[in-house]
C-alpha cells in the first residue's frame, strides 16, 4: 500500500502543458474547448465514439485523449456509453455494409441537436478501403456528417482541433 | 522439402499411407512453408484426421479460385516447427469438401469463412451457419469468385442480420444478454450474446463480421507497395506485422531479400509495436478491474513510448514504414542514444509498476483464476501468443521458425502455465522485458548500409507465404501474384482467428461483471478477423 501512494506522489500530476506543435499550443486548444463547450454545451460535451469498420487505428488515438498527457476532460469532453447520453458521435470509418444499420441506429437514438465528425481518412473518404460490396465508404455515404477530420490515424492533437472546430462551426447558431 | 518438415511430419504420412491416401507432392508457395501436399477431395477429411492424430497444428486456412473453374482450398498445418501446405481442389460447380472441425476445432471459423465467400460446402461441419456474410451480399453469391465484382450487388441499405440463429437457452433463472455490435467502451464492434444464471455466465456466443471490408477482395489488382500499405490495415494495432508478413510472402516470391539493415529495423519496429500494444493492455485490464492508477500509469508509459516511434520513424504507430523490399524509414544514429536510454528508462519503470500490481491483493484477487484457459482447449483451438503462452503452449514463430533477423538474437522464452487473466498478464509483462532486452541487442547489432532493395516484381502464379511473431502471435499471410506483378490473391491469417474461440471457452462459469477483463485479456482484434 505505501508502495502505490509512494509511487502516486512521486509521479505527481503528469498532464502535460503540451508544447507548441505546428499551431497554438494543445493547451489553448484545450483552453479552447474548454470555452467554447462552456458557453453551447453547459461546460459538458459527451462523445459517443463509434467504430463503424475501421482497422482499430483511430480507436487507439481516440483512447489517447483519455490518457495523462492530453486529460481531455479537463477541458470538458467526455466520452460516453449511450448515444442517448450523445451531444456529438465520433464516427470511424470506412462503415462496413454489416455496421451500416447499427450505424444508422445510433445516429437516431442521438437526442437532436447532434454533431457527427467522421474520423480518419477512412472515415472522411473511404481511404484505404474505398468503397466496396463490403464498405459503403465515408460516413457521410450513411448518415449526415458535420464534419472530418482526417489522418491515418489523426493524432490526439489532431482530434482535438477537429472538434474544437467543429464546435466551432456552430457559433452562427445560439 | 527440409530434413525438418520429413521429421515433424513423419507422423503424418504414416498415417496418410497406413490409410491408403495418396498425397502427391506439389510445388510449395516460397517462403516459410518447406512443402507443399495435394489430396483429392475425398481424402480432405481423413487428412485432417490423420493430422490431428500425428499431434500437428491447424494454422491456417483460405481458399483460391483457380484456372478451369476448380476451387483450391488450403490448410496450413505446423509441427516441430515446420509448415506443411496441404491443398485440394473442388469444381465450383459442386464444390463439396469434408471438414477439418471435426478434428481441429481450430478449423471452424476459418472453414465457415471460405463457405461464406467462395462457395465451398464442408459436408460434415457441425455447424454450417454462415460467419463472415450477414447481409451485404445474398446467401447464392461468392464475393471472392473471380465472377463476383469488387463493388458486389449491395442493397440500398443493408439491413442488419437479425435472423443470424443464435444457441438458446431455456430453463428457469436462465437469461439472455445481448451485447453490442456498438459496444460501450471505445472499441471495435461485435456481438457477444450471454446465457446467464445469476451473475455466472453459462454460456457466450460470439457473433463476428460487423467490420468485414472486403480486404481479401480489393487485395486484388493491387501492386506490391499498395498491398503493403493495404496489409499495414489489416489491424492497426498490428499494423508493423502485418506489413511484414505480407512483405515477407511478397519478397519470398519474387526471390527477393532486403538489405540486412532493412531486416534489423523492421524487428526493431515489430519489438517497439509489441512493447506499445502490451503497455496499453496491462492498463486496459487492470482498469477493467477498477485498478485506475494501472491505466493511467500504463497509459503514460505507452504515450510516451508512441511519442519516441514517432520522433524516430515519422509515425505514432509506425504505419507505411515497411515497404515491398526493405523499409521506408532509416534510423539516424543520433536516435540511437535517446533509444537506449528510453529503454533503459522503461524497463526501471515498469519494473517498479508491476511490483505494485502484483502487491495490491484486491487487484491481483479479481485476475487470479479469472477466465481459465486450459492448455487442452488452448491447444485444441490452436491459440498461439499471449494467450497460448499463459496455458503452457510454447510457440512463439521467433523461436521456433525463427526467420532473420531472429535468427541470430536470443529471444527470451516466455511461458506460464495457469492460463488466467494473471497469467496472461504476465506473459505481456516478461513479453515487454524480452522485447526492451532485444531491442537493446538490435541497436548494438544494427548492420549498416542500405534500407531497400529494389522491388522487381515476379512471374504470374509466384507465391509466397511469411510468417511472423506480431505482438498476439503468429501472423501468417499468402500472396499470390497474377500478371503485371498484381496481387492474385492475399490472405492474412491474423492470431486473433484462434483467441476469439478461446474467449468463449474461458468466460465459461465466470461472472458477468468479468468479462470485460477476460475480453481484454484476450484482445482480439476484431478487424483481424473479419477481414
Amino acid at each position: 500500500m505505501l508502495r502505490i501512494l509512494g509511487k502516486i506522489q512521486r509521479i505527481g500530476v503528469i498532464t502535460e502543458p503540451l508544447p507548441p506543435c505546428d499551431e497554438p499550443a494543445l493547451v489553448a486548444v484545450g483552453e479552447q474547448l474548454k470555452e467554447k463547450i462552456g458557453a453551447r454545451f453547459a461546460g459538458s460535451l459527451a462523445i459517443r465514439a463509434v467504430d463503424a469498420g475501421s482497422c482499430n487505428g483511430c480507436e487507439l488515438e481516440i483512447h489517447a485523449l483519455n490518457n495523462p498527457w492530453y486529460g481531455i476532460e479537463r477541458f470538458g469532453v467526455h466520452f460516453v456509453a449511450s448515444p442517448r447520453h450523445a451531444d456529438l458521435l465520433l464516427v470511424t470509418g470506412p462503415v462496413a455494409r454489416h455496421m451500416e444499420e447499427a450505424l444508422r441506429r445510433t445516429w437516431e437514438a442521438t437526442p437532436e441537436p447532434k454533431l457527427v465528425i467522421a474520423v480518419g481518412n477512412c472515415g472522411a473518404d473511404g481511404g484505404e478501403f474505398g468503397v466496396s460490396y463490403a464498405s459503403c465508404g465515408p460516413v457521410g455515404a450513411v448518415i449526415p456528417v458535420d464534419a472530418a477530420i482526417r489522418g491515418c490515424p489523426p493524432t490526439p492533437l489532431e482530434l482535438m482541433r477537429g472538434i474544437l472546430a467543429a464546435i466551432d462551426q456552430l457559433n452562427g447558431s445560439p | 522439402m527440409s530434413a525438418a518438415a520429413v521429421t515433424s511430419f513423419a507422423g503424418l504420412f504414416d498415417r496418410l499411407s497406413a490409410a491408403g491416401i495418396a498425397s502427391e507432392d506439389v510445388a510449395a508457395p516460397a517462403g516459410a512453408v518447406r512443402q507443399a501436399v495435394q489430396v483429392v477431395a475425398d481424402d480432405w477429411g481423413r487428412l485432417g484426421q490423420a493430422a490431428q492424430a500425428a499431434g500437428c497444428r491447424w494454422v491456417a486456412g483460405w481458399g483460391e479460385e483457380r484456372a478451369e473453374g476448380m476451387i483450391r482450398v488450403n490448410a496450413c498445418l505446423e509441427q516441430g516447427g515446420a509448415y506443411l501446405l496441404a491443398q485440394t481442389e473442388v469444381n465450383r460447380r459442386h464444390p463439396v469438401l469434408p471438414s477439418h472441425t471435426p478434428y481441429f476445432p481450430a478449423a471452424d471459423r476459418p472453414e465457415r469463412h471460405t463457405q461464406d465467400l467462395f462457395g465451398v460446402a464442408f459436408s460434415d461441419h457441425p455447424d454450417a451457419r454462415r460467419w463472415t456474410r450477414h447481409q451485404a451480399w445474398a446467401s447464392a453469391e461468392y464475393p471472392l469468385r473471380h465472377d463476383f465484382p469488387v463493388a458486389g450487388r449491395p442493397p440500398e441499405r443493408t439491413p442488419a442480420d437479425y435472423r443470424y440463429k443464435f444457441l438458446g437457452a431455456h430453463g428457469s433463472g436462465v437469461y439472455e444478454i445481448p451485447v453490442g455490435p456498438v459496444h460501450a467502451g471505445i472499441i471495435e464492434p461485435g456481438h457477444f450474446r450471454f446465457q446467464a444464471v445469476g451473475e455466472t455466465v453459462l454460456h457466450l456466443e460470439e457473433r463476428l463480421g460487423y467490420v468485414h471490408k472486403g480486404i481479401e477482395k480489393i487485395a486484388e489488382g493491387r501492386d506490391a507497395i499498395a498491398l503493403a500499405r493495404l496489409a499495414g490495415r489489416v489491424s492497426g494495432d498490428s499494423t508493423v506485422a502485418h506489413a511484414w508478413a505480407a512483405c515477407m510472402a511478397m519478397e519470398a516470391a519474387a526471390g527477393i531479400t532486403p538489405p540486412p539493415r532493412a531486416i534489423w529495423l523492421r524487428a526493431l519496429l515489430c519489438e517497439r509495436e509489441r512493447v506499445a500494444n502490451h503497455l496499453g493492455d496491462i492498463g486496459a485490464i487492470v482498469n477493467d478491474v477498477g485498478f485506475a492508477f494501472g491505466f493511467y500509469q500504463f497509459g503514460r508509459l505507452r504515450e510516451t513510448w508512441q511519442r519516441s516511434s514517432y520522433a524516430a520513424f515519422g509515425h505514432r504507430f509506425m504505419m507505411d514504414a515497411i515497404v515491398p523490399g526493405g523499409v521506408a524509414r532509416d534510423l539516424a544514429p543520433e536516435r540511437i542514444e535517446p533509444m537506449r536510454a528510453e529503454v533503459a528508462e522503461l524497463r526501471r519503470q515498469v519494473g517498479k509498476l508491476m511490483a505494485i500490481i502484483y502487491d495490491s491483493p484486491s487487484l491481483t484477487n479479481r485476475l487470479l483464476t479469472t477466465g481459465v484457459l486450459t492448455a487442452e482447449a488452448a491447444r485444441a483451438l490452436g491459440c498461439m501468443g499471449y494467450v497460448g503462452r499463459a496455458s503452457s503452449l510454447d510457440f512463439d514463430v521467433r523461436r521456433q521458425v525463427p526467420y532473420p533477423p531472429y535468427d541470430s538474437l536470443p529471444v527470451e522464452h516466455v511461458l506460464h502455465n495457469t492460463g488466467d487473466v494473471n497469467a496472461r498478464v504476465r506473459v505481456r509483462h516478461d513479453e515487454i522485458m524480452a522485447s526492451l532486452n532485444l531491442i537493446e541487442a538490435l541497436l548494438a547489432r544494427l548492420p549498416t548500409g542500405a534500407i531497400q532493395t529494389a522491388w522487381i516484381a515476379p512471374a504470374a502464379e509466384s507465391a509466397g507465404i511469411g510468417s511472423i511473431e506480431g505482438w498476439r502471435g503468429e501472423i501468417l499471410t499468402h500472396v499470390r501474384f497474377g500478371t503485371d506483378g498484381r496481387i492474385a490473391r492475399f490472405f492474412p491469417r491474423d492470431p486473433s482467428w484462434t483467441t476469439w474461440p478461446a474467449l468463449e471457452v474461458l468466460i465459461d462459469n465466470n461472472i458477468v461483471p468479468d468479462f470485460p477483463v477476460c475480453n481484454k485479456s484476450v484482445n482480439g482484434s476484431y478487424s483481424g478477423q473479419d477481414l
